[in-house]
C-alpha cells in the first residue's frame, strides 16, 4: 500500500480546473445534441472525483501550496484542512447528483446554452472557495460562484419574475461580499491576506465583535439568514429545478463554510457572548423559515423558505459552539459543532432530494403550484417513493438523519446550563423552544407538500396525465434517498469523520462513536443520552412485519374496492378536497396573523347567483416592509439627487477632487 | 444466559403494553360511563371490538394508494416500539438505551406523520380535515412536550428514561420546574391521545373531530391496527407520567423475581389510577371549539418553558 495516487489538494484543484475547462468548452458543446449528456455526465465525473478528494481531506493531515496566480507578489494560496475536506464531500456529493439528474432534466431545457456552460463552472467556483487559504482567492470564488449562479437564476429570461429575482439577488450578492471583504480587511489590519496570516494577526475585542457582526451579514445574506433572507425565495425557485437543488442544498453551505472559517478560525477566539447574535438569528430564521413556507403554494418556493429553516437550524448549532468555546466548555463545544456540521450534510441530502423531486413533478405535469397537483404517487411511483422519504427526513422523524442532527442539537441544549452568563441563559432555553417548534411546524409543512402534491386526487388534467420521469433523475433521487436513510441509520461513522473538521476548531472532540456496542451514538456519557438509529429501524421493520404477518396467518385477508365513504356524502369532484391553502388555514390562523400579516378575504356572491365564493390570501414579510423597502426608496432618492454629478463644470469636479483628498488625508492624519 | 434472560423481559414487556392497552381503553370508557350513572360496556370490549374488526373483510376506497393499505402497519410499528421503550414495571431494560425520551416523541411523530398522510390519501373534504387540524395541535404539542423532556432532563442529568425514574426514585425533593412539567406533561397527554376537551374520541360529529376524520376511511383489519396503535399511545403516556412522577416500585435492572412482582402490581395500581383519574377528568369537562385549542396547548408551551428557564437560572445561584 502506497500513499494515494494523487495529493487531495492538487487533485481537488485539477478538478476545479477540469470543471472551468467543462464550461469553456459546453459554449459550444450546448448547441449540439450530444452537448447535454457530455456536459452533465463530465462534470459528474469530476464532482465525484473531487468528492473523493475530499473524503481524502477529512480524513488526512491539512495540505497547502501556493501558486504563482492572481495578486503579483503574493500568489494564490490553497490549502485543504478537514474542515474543507468535509465541505467539499458535501458540495461534490450534491454537484454530483445534481449533474447525474441534469442528463434527464435538461432534456426539457429550451434554451441549453444558457444552462450548460454555467453549471460546471459554478460547481468549480463552489469547491474554489473552500480551498482557497487567502482573502483574494476566497473572494474571487465567492463572487465567481455568486455570478455563475446569477446566470442560471435569470437563465429563463423570459419570465419578469425571473428578472426581478436576478436583480435582488445580485444586489444581495454583491452586498455580502462587501461585507465579506470588510470582514478580511479589518482581520488583516495592513498585513498580508493569507488565512495563516489572518488567523494569528492579533486584534482587540472590537475588531472582533466587527469581523463577527460583517461575517454575519456576508455569509448570513448568502446562506439566506432572517432578515437578509429575502433574495431566496425569489431566486432558487426561479433557477432550473437541479440549479435550485445546487443553490438551496449545497451554495448555502459554501455560506456556512465561509461563516465558520472566519468565526471559528480567523477572528481568533470568541468573546462570551458571540454566541448570542448567532443563536438568536438562528432561532428566528427557523421559525419564521418554516411559517412562511406552510403559507406557500408554489412547490419550489416551499421548498427554498425550508432552506432558510434549515440554515436556521444549522445556525443554533453554530451559535451553541460558540458560546461553548467562548466560556471554556470545549467538549461541549464539539457537540454542538458537531450537531450543527452533521446537518450540513443532511440537509443537503434531503434538500437537493425534495428539489429533484419537485423538478420531477414539474417536468411531468408542467404545475409548480400545489393547487394543481394530486395524485402524483399513482402515476409517478418512484418519484413519489423518494419524495416521501425526503420528506420525512427533512420532519427530523426517526429512523431517518434528519432527526440525528436535531437530536443531537436537542442534547447540546441540554448541556448548557453550565454557561455561566444570564444572558446565555435565558436565551438558550428560549431557542431550544424555537428549535422544537420549528420541528413540530416542518413536519406539518411537508405533510401538506407531500399530501397535497401525491396523494388525493388529481386537480388538474396535466397532473391526473402525469408519467414517471427518466432513469437518470430517478437514479439521482433514489441515490440521495438512500443516503439519507443510511445516515440515519448508522450516523456514527458520519460523526467520527466530522471530529476530524471539529477537533482542531474547538479543541476538543467527540468520543469515538463506532466502538460502542450495537453501533448506539453516546454523545456525551452513556447514563446520559444514547440513540440508536438502526435497531429502531430494526424493531420498527420486525414489528410491522411481525404484524402483517400475524393479520395474514389469523385475520381476514378479504379486501373489497369500493366507492369512498366520506360519512356518507362522498362528491367526486376533485375540487371538494383539501387544497395547499385550506391545509394551511389552521395554522395561518394561529402563527402567521400577527408575523407576517396574514389576511383571508372571502367574497360571497349574493344568494340566488350560482357565481363561486373567492378566497384571497395575503401575507407580507415583515423584512420587506420595514427594512428593504424603505432602503430602497432611500437608495433611489440618493441616486435621484447625485444624478446631478454628470452635469457639472470642469471647477466643480476639481473642487470635489480636492475635497476628496483632503478628507483622506484627515482620515490618515487621525487615524495614525 | 443472561442475554436471554434479559431479551425475554424485554419481549415480555412489549408484549405487555400489547395486551394492556385495550384494557386501559375500556377502563377509562367503563369510568366515564359509571360517572354518567350509565352501567357502560364492560372492560374487555374493546378487545372483542378489535377481534370483530380483525375478522371483517377489510373496504378501501376506489382511489386509495399503496400508502393508504401501508400506513396502519407503519403507524402501528412506530407506536408500538415508542411504547415498548417506556419503563412499565422495570427500569434498565436490554433496549432502553437505543432510543432516549426525545426519540419516543419523535417515534410518535413519525406515526403521526403517516396518520396525517393516510388521511390525506384518499381524497375526501374530512380526510383533509383532520389532517390539518392534526398538525396544527401537533405544532404545538411537540414542542410543549420538548419542553417538558427539557425540564425532566435537565432535573435528572438525563434523557433516558430508566435514569430519570432512578433520579427521581432516590428523590429530588420538590422543585416547582417538576410541578409546572407534571402540568404541561398532562396537557400535552390530552391532546395527543386525542381526548376530550382536544377532540372527543367518541363522536363522528363532522365539525367537531380531528383523529376520527383522519382515520374515517379505513375498516377492517386496517381500522383495528389504528385502534390499537391509539390505545398504546394512551398507554405509553399514562406509562410516561407513572414512570417519571410516580418511580415506585419499579424493578432495577438485574433484580430478582421478587421485585419484578412488585413492579407488576405497582404498574397495575398506576394504571388502574390513570386510567380513572382520566375517566373522571374527561367525565367533567366539556370539548372546546378548534380555535381555543391552541391557546390551552400554548399554556402547556410556556408552562414547559417556564420550568425550563427556572432550572437554567437555579444552575447559576
Amino acid at each position: 500500500m502506497g500513499g494515494p495516487l494523487i495529493a487531495p489538494l492538487p487533485g481537488t484543484l485539477v478538478s476545479i480546473l477540469a470543471l472551468f475547462a467543462l464550461a469553456a468548452l459546453a459554449v459550444p458543446l450546448a448547441r449540439t445534441p450530444l452537448g447535454r449528456p457530455l456536459v452533465y455526465g463530465a462534470s459528474a465525473l469530476i464532482s465525484a472525483t473531487a468528492f473523493v478528494f475530499g473524503v481524502q481531506g477529512m480524513l488526512g493531515t491539512p495540505a497547502t501550496l501556493v501558486l504563482p496566480l492572481g495578486v503579483p507578489w503574493m500568489g494564490a494560496h490553497f490549502s485543504l484542512d478537514p474542515l474543507a475536506g468535509f465541505f467539499l464531500c458535501v458540495i461534490n456529493l450534491g454537484g454530483a447528483a445534481a449533474s447525474l439528474y441534469g442528463i434527464g432534466y435538461g432534456r426539457h431545457e429550451h434554451a441549453p446554452q444558457r444552462v450548460l456552460p454555467f453549471f460546471p463552472a459554478f460547481l468549480g467556483a463552489m469547491s474554489l472557495v473552500l480551498v482557497a487559504a487567502d482573502a483574494y482567492s476566497f473572494l474571487f470564488g465567492w463572487e465567481l460562484m455568486s455570478l455563475a449562479s446569477w446566470a442560471l437564476v435569470v437563465a429563463h429570461d423570459k419570465s419578469a419574475d425571473n428578472l426581478k429575482a436576478g436583480f435582488v439577488y445580485i444586489a444581495m450578492a454583491s452586498f455580502g461580499t462587501l461585507a465579506l471583504m470588510l470582514a478580511f480587511a479589518l482581520l488583516a489590519g495592513g498585513g498580508d491576506l493569507t488565512f495563516a496570516t489572518l488567523a494569528h494577526a492579533p486584534h482587540g475585542p472590537l475588531v472582533g465583535a466587527l469581523v463577527l457582526a460583517l461575517a454575519l451579514l456576508g455569509a448570513g445574506s448568502k446562506a439566506g439568514l432572517v432578515p437578509l433572507h429575502v433574495w431566496l425565495p425569489l431566486a432558487h425557485p426561479a433557477a432550473p429545478s437541479h440549479v435550485s437543488a445546487l443553490m438551496s442544498g449545497v451554495m448555502t453551505k459554501v455560506a456556512v463554510y465561509g461563516f465558520i472559517r472566519i468565526v471559528f478560525d480567523l477572528a481568533g477566539p470568541p468573546a462570551w457572548w458571540w454566541g448570542i447574535p448567532v443563536l438568536a438569528i438562528g432561532g428566528i430564521s427557523a421559525v419564521a423559515g418554516v411559517l412562511q413556507a406552510l403559507l406557500q403554494s408554489d412547490m419550489k418556493r416551499v421548498l427554498a423558505f425550508s432552506t432558510i429553516e434549515n440554515i436556521g437550524i444549522i445556525f443554533i448549532g453554530l451559535g451553541l459552539a460558540l458560546a461553548f468555546r467562548g466560556n471554556g466548555l470545549m467538549a461541549a463545544g464539539a457537540l454542538a459543532l458537531t450537531a450543527g456540521l452533521f446537518h450540513v450534510l443532511n440537509h443537503a441530502l434531503f434538500k437537493n432530494l425534495l428539489f429533484f423531486g419537485a423538478g420531477a413533478v414539474l417536468n411531468a405535469t408542467g404545475a409548480r403550484d400545489l393547487e394543481k397537483l394530486g395524485g402524483l404517487i399513482h402515476r409517478m411511483p418512484t418519484t413519489a417513493v423518494v419524495m416521501l422519504v425526503g420528506a420525512a427526513a427533512i420532519s427530523a422523524l426517526p429512523p431517518l438523519n434528519g432527526f440525528v442532527s436535531e437530536w443531537l442539537t436537542f442534547q447540546a441544549i441540554l448541556l448548557s446550563p453550565a454557561l455561566s452568563p444570564w444572558g446565555l441563559k435565558l436565551l438558550v432555553p428560549l431557542v431550544g423552544a424555537l428549535l422544537a417548534l420549528a420541528a413540530a411546524l416542518a413536519a406539518a409543512c411537508f405533510v401538506r407538500l407531500y399530501g397535497i402534491a401525491f396523494l388525493g386526487r388529481p386537480r388538474s388534467e396535466e397532473a391526473a396525465q402525469a408519467v414517471e420521469v427518466d432513469r437518470w433523475s430517478r437514479g439521482a433521487m433514489v441515490g440521495l434517498a438512500t443516503l439519507c436513510v443510511l445516515a440515519g441509520i448508522l450516523p456514527g461513522p458520519v460523526l467520527d469523520a466530522l471530529q476530524n473538521a471539529v477537533g482542531p476548531l474547538m479543541g476538543a472532540r467527540l468520543p469515538v462513536q463506532t466502538d460502542v456496542a450495537w453501533l448506539s451514538i453516546i454523545p456525551v456519557g452513556e447514563s446520559r443520552s444514547s440513540y440508536n438509529g438502526l435497531l429502531v429501524f430494526v424493531f420498527m421493520v420486525l414489528s410491522a412485519g411481525l404484524m402483517a404477518l400475524v393479520i395474514h396467518r389469523f385475520a381476514s385477508r378479504a379486501l373489497r374496492r369500493a366507492p369512498a365513504w366520506d360519512c356518507g356524502f362522498p362528491n367526486a369532484d376533485p375540487i371538494t378536497q383539501y387544497s395547499a391553502s385550506s391545509f394551511g388555514q389552521p395554522l395561518r390562523r394561529v402563527f402567521a396573523r400577527t408575523l407576517f400579516s396574514a389576511r383571508e378575504e372571502v367574497t360571497m356572491p349574493p344568494p340566488g347567483d350560482s357565481a363561486p365564493a373567492r378566497i384571497r390570501l395575503t401575507e407580507r414579510d415583515p423584512a420587506w416592509a420595514l427594512l428593504f423597502t424603505p432602503l430602497a426608496r432611500a437608495v433611489e432618492a440618493l441616486a435621484e439627487r447625485s444624478n446631478i454629478l454628470p452635469y457639472l463644470t470642469i471647477r466643480q469636479y476639481l473642487g470635489i477632487v480636492f475635497a476628496t483628498l483632503v478628507a483622506l488625508l484627515l482620515v490618515l492624519a487621525i487615524w495614525r | 444466559m443472561a442475554l436471554i434472560s434479559h431479551l425475554l423481559i424485554q419481549g415480555g414487556q412489549m408484549l405487555l403494553v400489547l395486551a394492556l392497552a385495550p384494557l386501559v381503553t375500556g377502563l377509562v370508557r367503563k369510568v366515564k360511563a359509571r360517572l354518567y350513572r350509565k352501567r357502560g360496556a364492560s372492560i374487555v370490549q374493546p378487545y372483542r371490538d378489535l377481534a370483530r374488526l380483525l375478522r371483517k373483510e377489510a373496504v378501501v376506497a376506489e382511489g386509495a394508494s399503496w400508502l393508504f393499505r401501508a400506513a396502519p402497519y407503519l403507524i402501528f410499528a412506530a407506536t408500538w416500539v415508542a411504547a415498548a421503550l417506556v419503563p412499565t414495571f422495570a427500569t434498565g431494560l436490554l433496549f432502553s438505551w437505543s432510543a432516549d425520551l426525545i426519540a419516543i416523541i419523535a417515534l410518535l411523530g413519525s406515526a403521526r406523520f403517516f396518520l396525517a398522510l393516510a388521511g390525506m390519501d384518499i381524497g375526501t373534504s374530512f380526510g383533509g380535515l383532520g389532517a390539518s387540524r392534526e398538525m396544527m395541535i401537533s405544532s404545538l404539542a411537540e414542542p410543549a412536550m420538548i419542553m417538558i423532556v427539557f425540564s425532566l432532563a435537565l432535573v435528572a442529568g438525563s434523557t433516558q428514561l430508566s435514569t430519570m425514574a432512578g433520579v427521581m426514585l432516590a428523590g429530588v425533593g420538590l422543585r416547582v420546574s417538576l410541578a409546572l412539567a407534571l402540568i404541561a406533561l398532562m396537557i400535552v397527554a390530552l391532546a395527543e391521545n386525542a381526548r376530550i376537551p382536544v377532540d372527543n374520541p367518541s363522536t363522528h360529529l363532522e365539525l367537531t373531530m380531528v383523529h376520527e376524520a383522519m382515520v374515517l376511511e379505513y375498516s377492517g383489519r386496517h381500522l383495528a391496527l389504528i385502534e390499537l396503535s391509539a390505545q398504546l399511545k394512551l398507554l405509553l403516556y399514562i406509562s410516561l407520567i407513572a414512570c417519571v412522577f410516580t418511580p415506585w416500585g419499579l424493578a432495577p435492572a438485574g433484580a430478582g423475581a421478587g421485585a419484578f412482582a412488585l413492579g407488576f402490581v405497582t404498574y397495575g395500581a398506576k394504571l388502574v389510577c390513570g386510567a380513572a383519574l382520566l375517566g373522571a377528568f374527561e367525565a367533567s369537562i366539556a370539548k372546546m371549539r378548534v380555535f381555543r385549542v391552541p391557546d390551552f396547548l400554548g399554556a402547556a408551551l410556556m408552562l414547559g418553558l417556564l420550568g425550563t428557564l427556572l432550572l437554567f437560572v437555579s444552575r447559576g445561584l
